[in-house]
């Protein structure tokens, strides 16, 4: 996978602070799970976290505070004892859909619950924390989605195939970001269907009617 | 510090935890208060942060982080937890293949790099440092926050790349 296009340092940076709403931070897991270089960079910025906590003037703690937290790492030790044998550490097969991905839709891409968006176009819409909201989009092949701008921030992480815009073509792993500047009608390519990942954390602004007027039932 | 957190690891040794706790459970504190939380769910908050650090520990690998960058990790996922009620998603787990063991060598540098980063960020002009700083404590949202720049960010990253390269992972 030669990925071409890859998060911005602010992204990775508010994903690192841990201020990124949860739907923006799938994304970003998900291309974190594709892209080594990225992946440094957001291991670097977690450095920077480091080096701020251990900056920190020391603040007094509670008398208790060291008994209080050998008691609890005893009482984990009896719940984990009970808990043990549902822990799936990395034994699961790879599948065609990123981990972070899996984890949300309960499964790999047999499983996501795929619903009309009109023009041929499906979308699943993820359960994420306020502030933004995620989808997956199953955009047939050489299948244009309406022409469209920002009100906010949208990333959107290619998962298979590829589309391309005004800007650039994105394949397998490439995440495009785009705010209030950008106005596109992303196509799919023709050789395949296109599955990505959006997320946004403002309406969209279509320029046509009909997906304007549909806009509130699709949630977009 | 990492060798105490080894201790920990791999001996369970309560020593060695005892004086991890006593260097970092304070600065938790500190941090949790730092970022908006209240000084009783704060004490809570760090209590339970470093007993993750006990439960949690197989999972330290010093060729990808210095302890205080994990426990940054461990307290930072808290602090998401208590105060937006949200998880934070995480990207794919990376294992160690048989022929690739985490090297020692790299581990010291990566060490050493932290410290330096430290000492880099103790000395940039107040005020880009305070900006970092209130990215890190959730002052900032990811609109407001500016890139980070002045921090020999760098050094780390291909030396984290260098072991992330050494994963057995298909990665591309």
């Amino acid at each position: 996978m030669i990925i071409k296009h890859h998060l911005t340092d602010k992204l990775l940076t508010a994903y690192a602070a841990g201020t990124l709403p949860e739907a923006f931070g799938l994304v970003v897991a998900a291309h974190l799970s594709l892209c080594v270089d990225c992946r440094a960079q957001a291991a670097a910025l977690d450095c920077v976290g480091g080096a701020v906590l251990d900056g920190c003037e020391a603040a007094a703690l509670a008398e208790d505070s060291f008994a209080a937290t050998m008691a609890r790492i005893k009482s984990a030790k009896d719940v984990d004892r009970v808990s043990q044998g549902s822990d799936t550490h990395g034994n699961e097969p790879a599948g065609v859909l990123p981990k972070p991905l899996r984890d949300y839709i309960g499964g790999d891409l047999d499983k996501v619950q795929w619903r009309p968006a009109g023009g041929g176009v499906r979308q699943a819409i993820l359960p994420t924390g306020h502030g933004a909201s995620a989808r997956l989009l199953h955009i047939p092949a050489g299948t244009a989605l309406p022409d469209h701008g920002h009100r906010g921030m949208e990333l959107t992480l290619v998962v298979c195939g590829a589309f391309r815009d005004q800007t650039d073509r994105f394949g397998p792993g490439d995440v495009e970001v785009a705010d209030q500047d950008l106005k596109h009608t992303p196509v799919a390519d023709i050789g395949a269907d296109c599955i990505c990942l959006a997320a946004t954390d403002a309406p969209l602004r279509f320029s046509g009617l009909l997906p304007r007027i549909a806009q509130p039932f699709l949630r977009i | 510090m990492a060798a105490l957190m080894l201790a920990v690891r791999d001996a369970r040794n309560e020593v060695a935890f005892a004086a991890l706790f006593s260097h970092f459970a304070p600065r938790v504190k500190a941090f949790l208060i730092r970022s908006g939380t209240a000084r009783g769910l704060a004490e809570e908050c760090t209590q339970e942060v470093m007993a993750s650090v006990w439960t949690k520990a197989h999972l330290f690998d010093p060729t990808r982080a210095s302890v205080a960058t994990w426990i940054f990790t461990i307290a930072r996922n808290r602090r998401i937890d208590v105060l937006r009620r949200e998880r934070r998603p995480e990207p794919e787990d990376l294992t160690w293949g048989p022929e690739a063991e985490p090297d020692q060598i790299d581990a010291l540098a990566l060490q050493q790099d932290s410290v330096a980063l430290g000492r880099a960020l103790e000395s940039l002009p107040a005020k880009q440092r305070e900006l970092i700083e209130k990215a890190y404590f959730g002052d900032l949202s990811h609109s407001e926050i500016a890139e980070i720049t002045g921090l020999p960010l760098g050094t780390i990253k291909s030396r984290i790349r260098l072991a992330l390269d050494r994963l057995r992972h298909a990665l591309a």
